[in-house]
């Protein structure tokens, strides 16, 4: 199988897998990166949101030989210390409910905050829209996003 | 579900031991309310009657055992606070740990039926005023001091005449020596400091650094993966299995078929995923398969039988029609439903000859073991089963059938693996709400009374699907519920308020319709109807009237709140 040397969180990291692999089973099964989350397999719940060059992706229909240098930040990698000020608005504003798709919501919450860093509520409900949340926080999630956009000087 | 707390035995709670310096106090969380074993059970090497515990360590920090798998309904978090609120704890050093599987220690561990707090209310909050209790009598007698003069706040106690503090985790040594006391007071409901606040998740932490927690996130050197091949149509049969391609899939290690199912097992779950759709299997069935027109035609043949079973029937409904000046009829209909929580259903399973191992989100550990230790033939004692945390349950993980099938491919294999469904095995296979059509008419008098009222439910797997004592039940003179079930092959399963969530919602789709037909204002219709039911109603009344009428912004006229016998 060949070898691919993956930019993730700033390191290096050298696989061996076939090369249709999708990145997310890349993350998971052979760097144990387990934030990134297994939804749905097909792009439709944004569980697996990780970031390429900056921009929110999905690691589930990226394929590991797609990637070559770009560089991945995985919800391991937004932060040194849990203190993004998304990871610390979406405790303030209690999100979770049981937890499973949140990362993926902040990993595409903290994309867009990057672009727009004063968006409306509007702005959020859009860019918030392909990330499912089977027990239904979407207020909280946007609530916490507004939070975090206050937060970010 | 029972609400009402069962009465306390004085000696439900007892200090079990001096555990590494701290305290430990075993309590019942939970009593079987179907079968009393009868045998004592085993906490530290002593025999108790005890399903959970309570520790306070040296350092102050303070555990809690939580026997209920957490699945986002926080019961991590509200049992913690409920002990802390009447052990006067600080908040920041509570903890609730997830109990494994232990038949020796919970009796009835599992997460279903709402009933977790309702139940556990006066039995934690007494756990923690008594080691609030103990705590203040061993400052007393170390300082001498009537334990009267103390009290206690934050996790210390305090003697204010003499200023004297001292932490919780500093007395636990002494406290550990004393009785157990009973009959200890509890909080006034106004004296609460962290009941009715909103306190944030504990896990919150966390999750949102995507600590692994789920059961997709258990891993263990050495073990394989497997994703299986079911039945693609409920009632078919395997007849042929080609699986040379699925072997050459590059990751594959063996595809092993047991019962209608065939499992592909790899070194990674894409390969495992992979060699799945390399599969080739040749399907028959004894019977025509039911399809979705299929049940169309069967629902609507339902609502035309003459076969219905009656479940409530007031006055003369017949008549009513009869006479009625106008007549609004209307239909509603829900299909099969999947539960699909967002983390897919999947299990650890590591079988040996004799003890098995079993790790992964489930709501009824219990059970699951039962039925692995059925299939297997090893006896429980031997079948261990951990419960990580749950990414959404909504009742499908009541069901075990993919903890069964992770034990089932491991005993085959010989070798520990993680069973992983895909989203589409989620909704295609598993297991469904059962499906339903209402049929509700209305009869109005010349004045526009309403006279007369009967619904008919059909359902596919729904048992009975209707609720004959739901509102407007007893508020109609003539009134007729009336239901008939279907047999279907389909897999089904109790998802979130089984048969009332889409049931009340047509009930009050169509007494909104009766309201307009009416030409009266839906929300004082349903007054009137309350008022008819209280002063002069048709048969029994079994929904709480008082409580309706003052909450009658309230859009659900059929939930739980408003129903206290459902
Ligand atoms: S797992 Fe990637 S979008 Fe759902
Ligand atoms: S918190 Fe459960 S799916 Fe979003």
């Amino acid at each position: 199988m060949p070898v691919y040397s993956l930019n993730i969180n700033g390191k290096v990291q050298k696989v061996d897998v076939a090369s249709d692999t999708p990145l997310l089973w890349v993350l998971r099964d052979n760097l144990r990166l387990l934030g990134t989350k297994f939804g749905c397999g097909v792009g439709s719940c944004g569980a697996c949101t990780i970031h390429l060059n900056g921009n929110a992706t999905r690691a589930c229909l990226m394929t590991v030989s797609s990637i070559g240098t770009g560089k991945i930040t995985t919800i391991e990698g937004l932060s040194a210390k849990g203190d993004h000020p998304l990871q610390l608005a979406w405790d303030e504003v209690d999100v979770p409910q049981c937890g499973y798709c949140q990362t993926g919501q902040i990993m595409t919450a903290a994309a867009f905050l990057k672009k727009n860093p004063k968006p409306t509520l509007e702005q959020v409900e859009t860019a918030m829209n392909g990330n499912l949340c089977r027990c239904a926080a979407y207020h909280r999630i946007r609530e916490a996003v507004l939070v975090a956009s206050q937060k970010t000087k | 579900m029972e609400h009402t707390l069962h009465q306390e035995r004085r000696d439900f709670l007892r200090k079990v031991s001096l555990s590494a310096g701290g305290m430990l106090l075993g309590f019942t969380l939970f009593e079987d309310l179907s079968a009393q074993t009868g045998k004592g059970h085993v906490i530290d090497g002593v025999h108790h009657d005890f399903n959970s515990y309570l520790s306070i360590a040296a350092d102050g920090s303070i555990t809690i055992a939580s026997p209920n798998p957490e699945l986002g309904q926080n019961i991590k978090t509200s049992f913690a606070m409920i002990v802390a609120e009447e052990l006067d704890a600080d908040w920041s050093r509570v903890t609730v740990v997830q109990a494994p599987l232990d038949t020796s220690k919970f009796d009835r561990q599992l997460t279903g039926g709402s009933g977790a707090v309702p139940h556990s209310w006066k039995r934690l909050r007494t756990a923690g005023a008594t080691a609030r209790q103990m705590l203040i009598a061993a400052a007393a007698t170390t300082w001498n001091v009537p334990a009267s003069a103390c009290t206690a706040e934050n996790g210390y106690v305090i003697h204010k005449a003499s200023g004297k503090k001292s932490g919780y985790g500093d007395l636990v040594a002494i406290a550990a020596k004393l009785d157990v006391p009973t009959d200890v007071p509890l909080k006034n409901h106004k004296d609460f400091k962290l009941i009715g606040k909103p306190i944030r998740n504990v896990e919150n932490k966390n999750i949102v650094v995507g600590k692994p927690m789920f059961g997709l996130d258990f891993y263990r050197d050495g073990m394989v993966y497997a994703v299986v091949q079911r039945p693609p149509a409920f009632g078919s049969k395997i007849n042929t299995v080609n699986d040379k391609a699925a072997r050459a899939v590059q990751g594959v290690v063996d595809v092993v078929r047991f019962g209608n199912n065939v499992a592909v097992i790899a070194n990674s779950t894409w390969s495992a995923m992979k060699g799945r759709k390399a599969l080739e299997i040749t399907y028959s069935a004894d019977k025509a398969l039911e399809s979705s027109s299929d049940h169309a035609d069967i629902f609507s043949k339902l609502m035309d039988s003459a076969n219905a079973r009656m479940h409530r029937k007031d006055g003369d409904v017949n008549a009513a029609f009869k006479s009625a000046s106008k007549v609004i009829k209307r239909e509603y209909e829900c299909p099969f439903v999947p539960h699909n929580p967002i983390e897919p259903m999947n299990f650890f399973a590591d079988v040996h000859a004799d003890k098995v191992e079993l790790i992964g989100p489930t709501q009824t550990p219990g059970s699951a073991r039962r039925a692995v230790s059925d299939l297997l033939k090893i006896p429980e004692k031997n079948i261990t089963v951990d419960i990580t945390r749950l990414g959404g349950g909504f009742g499908r993980r009541l069901k075990f059938d993919y903890v069964v099938e992770a034990a089932e491919i491991s005993s085959i294999i010989k070798k520990p693996v993680k069973v992983i469904w895909t989203r589409e095995d989620d909704m295609g296979g598993g297991s469904y709400r059962p499906a339903v059509r209402y049929r509700f008419e209305a009869a109005l008098d010349a004045n526009n009374n309403l006279t007369g009222y009967k619904l008919r439910g059909v359902g596919m797997n729904a048992g009975a699907p209707t609720r004959e004592n739901n509102f407007p039940s007893g508020s109609i003179d003539n009134l007729l519920i009336e239901s008939l079930d279907h047999n279907s092959p389909i897999t089904t399963g109790a998802w979130r308020a089984p048969i009332t969530n889409f049931l009340a919602y047509a009930e009050q789709a169509f007494l909104d319709e009766v309201a307009e037909a009416m030409g009266k204002d839906p929300v004082q219709m349903r007054l009137d109807l309350l008022q008819k039911a209280r002063t002069n109603p048709a048969g029994p009344v079994r929904y709480d009237i008082d409580r309706m009428e003052s909450g009658h912004q309230c859009l659900f006229f059929s939930c739980i709140l408003c129903r206290p016998d459902l």
